[in-house]
Order: C-alpha cells, then structure tokens, then sequence
C-alpha cells in the first residue's frame, strides 16, 4: 500500500504530512530545550555567586563550534537546492560536506569535554557545570541525531531519488529543517553559558 | 521552488545570510572582548545578535519567510507556551502562599 501525501500537500493542511510531522515534533523539542533554558535561567537568577561562563569554559572552542554549525546550516541547504535541480551528485556531495562538518563539532565538543574531565569539572562539581553539560549534552545528541539521518539519506537515498526525486527532496528539507534547528539552540547556547 | 533563474536568486540570499551569521559571531565574541559595555547591556547586546542570527536561520533557512498558515499557527502556539515555561521560576518567586 502506498503511503499518501508524501510528495502532494492535504487539501485541509495544505502541507505534506512529512512537512506537517516535523514541525510539531520541532514544537515538541522548542517545548524540551524551552524546561531546560528556564531552569537555567531560575538556577542563575536564584544564584548571586552564579560563575562568570570563563571560569570553567573556554569561548574560543564556542566560536570554532559556531561558525561549524552555521557552516554546516548552508551547505545542508545547498544539499537541499541540489535536489530540486534534481543533481543527485552534488546533493551527495554537500550532503557528506554537512555529516563532516557534523563529525568537527563533536570532536571539538570532544576536546572542550576531556578538558573538563581532566581538571576535575564534572556535572556533580556544582550547579553551573550540571546545568552546562546538560544542555550542551542533550544538544550534542541532536547532533549525532541529524547527523545519522543526513548521512542516511546521502548514501542510501539514491534508489529513491531514482523513483521519486520530490519524496527525497521533501525528506531532505525535513531533515534539514531539523538541522536548521539544532543550529539555532546552539546560537543561543554559546553567548548563555560561554560569555554571560 | 520556480524556473532555475528563481532558485539562484535564493542560492545567493543562501550565502549572503550564512556571511551575515558568521559577522554577527565575530561581532558577539567582539563585543564581549572589548568591555566596551556596563554589564547588564552587554547581556542585551548578545541575546539581540542571538535572536537576530536565530530569526535569520528560522526565516530563510527554513523558509519561515514563506510557510503554509498552518505551520504559522502551531508555531504561534508553541511561542506562548515557550514564554509560559520561561516564566515559570518568576511566578515561582512570586508565590504569595509559600512566601508568608
């Protein structure tokens, strides 16, 4: 049986359901990421000794971090463009650059990470560490999330590309939409933890 | 998407917000650098660029600029729900009954 609306939008929504889908479960994530912004924000502002993020962190691994992600944000909607020009090499192509550029924020969250561990800062240390490594480590799972469904559709997404391009250029837009978004919480993350 | 012609004008707008986020970074770790500012201002100067290069990500790289209404509608939602979570420690602190 043929699953429906894949590539057609519903006339009541106007969206195809894999459009539709993502979105809320992006609601859901705002909703997730929104518990743990919140708890931060009470954890500081209940805190008057609450730790300039220099005392632990180190900004410049932040900065390579961002300008990775924001990298990664345009060759994944390049990855996308090379699909309605229905060029499956180039979309592979940008798709890989996107995983690589994956691959580079994890080892440097990595290194920031063993840096940590190595001067004795763990979760239990105290509250701004606690607070630190669960954002950054819920979000590093998001990473490694995108990661594997971009690298997914990369090799495995040329059989459909070849039976039907606009169901794999909606399902890389989707994925790229929620790569878009593990991009946008860490805009946020890296001025809250590292430089405020 | 349109004509080809159509999808090279959104390539370029593509790289000019991706040039536009990695400036307004450079200015972040700048402005925190420098000193330059008192530092509940300096907080309000990195939450604006934050939001900024968010609302850029949101609006062209997710086609926000341009969405079906439904998707509007669920995000408009989701935002209230947000600042009601965000919101949440300050009515904590506000909490008449355990504060007595």
């Amino acid at each position: 049986m043929e699953v429906p609306y894949t590539v057609e939008p519903r006339e009541d929504t106007g969206l195809a359901n894999g459009k539709l889908g993502i979105w809320l479960f992006l609601a859901s994530e705002v909703m997730l990421f929104g518990a743990l912004f919140a708890t931060y924000l009470m954890l500081r502002v209940g805190n008057p000794d609450w730790p300039v993020g220099t005392t632990y962190l180190n900004p410049m691994w932040a900065t390579i971090n961002t300008a990775i992600l924001i990298t990664s944000s345009v060759t994944m909607v390049m990855a996308w463009v090379q699909l309605t020009k229905r060029n499956f090499s180039k979309f592979r192509l940008y798709m890989f650059f996107t995983v690589a550029l994956g691959v580079c924020f994890m080892i440097v969250k990595g290194i920031e990470y063993s840096e940590k561990f190595h001067h004795g800062y763990l979760p239990s240390t105290n509250v701004f560490l606690a607070i630190y490594f669960t954002l950054t480590g819920l979000h590093g799972l998001h990473v490694l999330g995108g990661m594997a469904v971009n690298a997914y559709l990369a090799i495995f997404g040329k059989k459909m590309f070849e039976e039907n391009p606009q169901w794999l250029t909606n399902r890389v837009e989707n994925s790229g939409l929620f790569w878009h978004f593990v991009d946008l919480v860490w805009i946020f993350l890296f001025p809250i933890l590292y430089l405020l | 998407m349109g004509d080809h012609a159509d999808i090279d004008r959104h390539v370029r707008t593509y790289w000019m917000v991706f040039f536009a986020l990695l400036v307004l970074t450079v200015a972040t770790v700048g402005a925190w650098k420098l000193h330059f500012l008192p530092a509940g201002a300096a907080v309000a100067l990195a939450l604006a660029i934050a939001i900024t290069k968010a609302s850029l990500v949101a609006l062209i790289f997710m086609h926000l600029n341009k969405e079906k209404k439904m998707i509007y509608w669920i995000l408009a939602i989701t935002v209230v729900f947000f600042f009601v979570l965000l919101f949440l420690p300050i009515l904590t602190a506000m909490d008449v009954i355990s504060n007595s």
